[in-house]
């Protein structure tokens, strides 16, 4: 796999694009941040054990107040800022990874059934498509988080995932109708396979391409979503650690100067934000042949 | 809860009663619907005032807000789109995509408060909360009229319109790329024309349609942000109290926020289904 991947164009195209490279490089930094969390940081900001109220609201390591214990400083609490990114970062990709796949997968499922079968099928799973299309991601997760009583990390999962799947099962339910004319589909079906043995041994891998650009795509998204709505507070409870939190947290001290509350956690979450564009955008190009036939 | 931490049973159940919650769920669902065909949502449970009153008390807030962030990234969207297409590899163009892929990957709600940082904070040149002065015009209160009023608008609008300026720009952009390189542009220049009419009349005309549909669409979007905007600057507008009424566990202020969001979007819909008509002369809806 990793041969073939060697001497295919793409790492070609992949070593001479640095911005690619870069965002690549960041991601590896980010996932291995967030997987060793517990390692890395200085101390767990959620152990109450080790919090301390009298570190409170302390400026980062080279300010005068601050102490090397707390490199980034420390908010309200006595948490260092550094140890709480780090393991914000956790359920920022945590969140990430789980809403696209988990909304992939329904948007695929939807999509697919919807564009093989059309009919009735077709039309109450498009228009139910539009409605929440048109009530946009965004909206749509505040309204649903809003109606639960109580909400944590797995709730946000779940209403991003309901307003999310809308553009998978467009995008799918747009090539399954391409594909299924073709040629091998219909010989195929002449052999007496299955529906479903056609679906995914068949239209499926013909119709993915478009799918990963836009999970690469979409986990950027995401990641923002989770942190506006943990900032309006009704995203993770305060119990966990989460960027959007942090930084709500830290605008009610921006009129006492105390910037690093908020500035760092924010700088992480556009650093995260734009290493995953950057690469996304490569990889909308490498999976478009016309495009990279072109250059 | 509504009866308050220290209610007795009694009094626990008589407010049960009082809101209908003592009936089934389908009982209940249903004279929801029947009430609201009449218009009638419910009373708000913090402040016993009707849900719908309470929430459109506070749509002038939103909707001036609203308006100046579709006016700035509409405007602002396409005019920067045409600067940057007619010279793409200018310095100021590179600025601007520069800026504009900035306006994309920052959140909404941190873009807020980098403003009020560096606008209220340390330059203390803007103000950072609330609508500021406003007149009372009949039923609807106004920020647009004093000068106070205009200098809380800065802020916010700007937020609020930062992400869908960022997107139209990039829209405007590539749709000018493909349009000025067609033939009919180049007939337009063996013309002679004004570089003027050739742009704004020949090519942008036709690059509009999918500028008008992005704006329309993503209005829900902008509602959305809308509620964060709000919550950032303490504007008194829907959004904030959506996140009051989510707080409090205010059910009938939020299904009536749903509501109301749900009719906007939808007529908002059928409002660009009319402007595609007057951009495109090829559809009609007869």
């Amino acid at each position: 796999m990793i041969r073939i991947f060697k001497k295919s164009h793409h790492l070609n195209s992949f070593v001479n694009d640095p911005p690619a490279l870069i965002g690549a490089v960041l991601i590896v930094v980010f996932v291995f941040c967030a997987l060793f969390a517990s390692v890395l940081a200085p101390m767990d900001p959620y152990d109450l054990t080790r919090v301390d109220l009298g570190n409170a609201l302390m400026a980062p390591a080279w300010m005068d107040s601050g102490s090397l214990a707390f490199p980034l400083g420390t908010d309200d609490q006595g948490r260092g800022i550094l140890s709480t990114i780090l393991y914000g970062l956790r359920t920022s990709l945590l969140v990430g990874f789980t809403v696209v796949i988990v909304s992939s997968i329904i948007g695929i499922v939807l999509g697919m059934i919807g564009g093989y079968y059309g009919g009735l099928l077709d039309t109450v799973i498009m228009r139910s498509a539009d409605t929440v299309f048109s009530f946009s991601t965004t909206l749509l997760a505040i309204l649903l988080l809003g109606i639960f009583e109580s909400r944590n990390i797995w709730t946000v999962v779940f209403a991003i995932c309901i307003a999310g799947w809308v553009k998978y099962a467009r995008t799918i339910r747009g090539s399954v109708l391409e594909v299924k004319e073709n040629a091998y589909v219909t010989a195929a079906k002449a052999c007496g396979a299955k529906d479903f043995r056609i679906l995914f041994k068949h239209i499926l891998p013909n119709a993915m391409p478009p799918i990963f650009v836009l999970m690469a795509v979409d986990m950027a998204v995401v990641i923002m979503l989770e942190a506006t709505l943990s900032f309006l507070g009704v995203g993770v409870p305060i119990t966990e650690p989460s960027l959007g939190m942090m930084i709500s947290i830290g605008k009610n001290y921006i009129y006492a100067g105390m910037w690093w509350m908020v500035l760092f956690p924010g700088m992480t979450l556009i650093l995260m934000v734009v290493a995953i564009n950057l690469f996304s955008d490569w990889f909308r190009d490498e999976m478009n042949p016309r495009l990279s036939q072109r250059s | 809860m509504l009866a308050g931490k220290y209610a007795t049973q009694a009094e626990r159940e008589h407010v049960r009663i009082v809101y209908g919650l003592d009936k089934p769920y389908y009982v209940q669902y249903a004279n929801f619907l029947t009430n609201a065909v009449k218009g009638n949502f419910g009373k708000s449970y913090i402040s016993q005032v009707d849900a719908l009153d309470t929430i459109l008390e506070r749509f002038p807030a939103t909707f001036e807000l609203a308006l100046s962030a579709i006016f700035i990234s509409i405007t602002g969207g396409v005019l920067l789109g045409v600067v940057v297409s007619i010279k793409p590899h200018g310095i100021l163009s590179r600025l601007i995509m520069a800026g504009s892929l900035g306006g994309i990957s920052i959140p909404t709600f941190f873009m807020g408060i980098l403003w009020v940082m560096v606008f209220a904070v340390y330059l203390e040149w803007l103000p950072a909360f609330g609508r500021g002065d406003t007149v009372q015009l009949g039923s609807w209160r106004t920020g647009f009229l004093t000068l106070d009023g205009l200098k809380h608008f800065i802020m916010p609008a700007l937020t609020l319109s930062g992400y869908q300026l960022a997107v139209l720009l990039r829209l405007t952009r590539a749709g000018m790329r493909e349009v000025l390189s067609e033939e009919y542009i180049k007939t337009a220049w063996a013309k002679g024309l004004s570089p003027f009419k050739v742009i704004i009349k020949h090519a942008l005309r036709n690059v509009l349609i999918p500028v008008v549909t992005i704006a329309g669409l993503s209005f829900g979007e902008l509602i959305a942000f809308s509620i964060v905007t709000e919550s950032i600057f303490q504007w008194p507008g829907m959004g904030n109290l959506l996140l009051i009424s989510i707080f409090e566990n205010d059910h009938p202020v939020i299904v009536t926020y749903i509501m109301l969001a749900a009719f906007i979007i939808l007529s908002i819909n059928i409002v660009v289904d009319m402007l595609y008509a007057l951009l495109n002369p090829k559809i009609r809806y007869d």
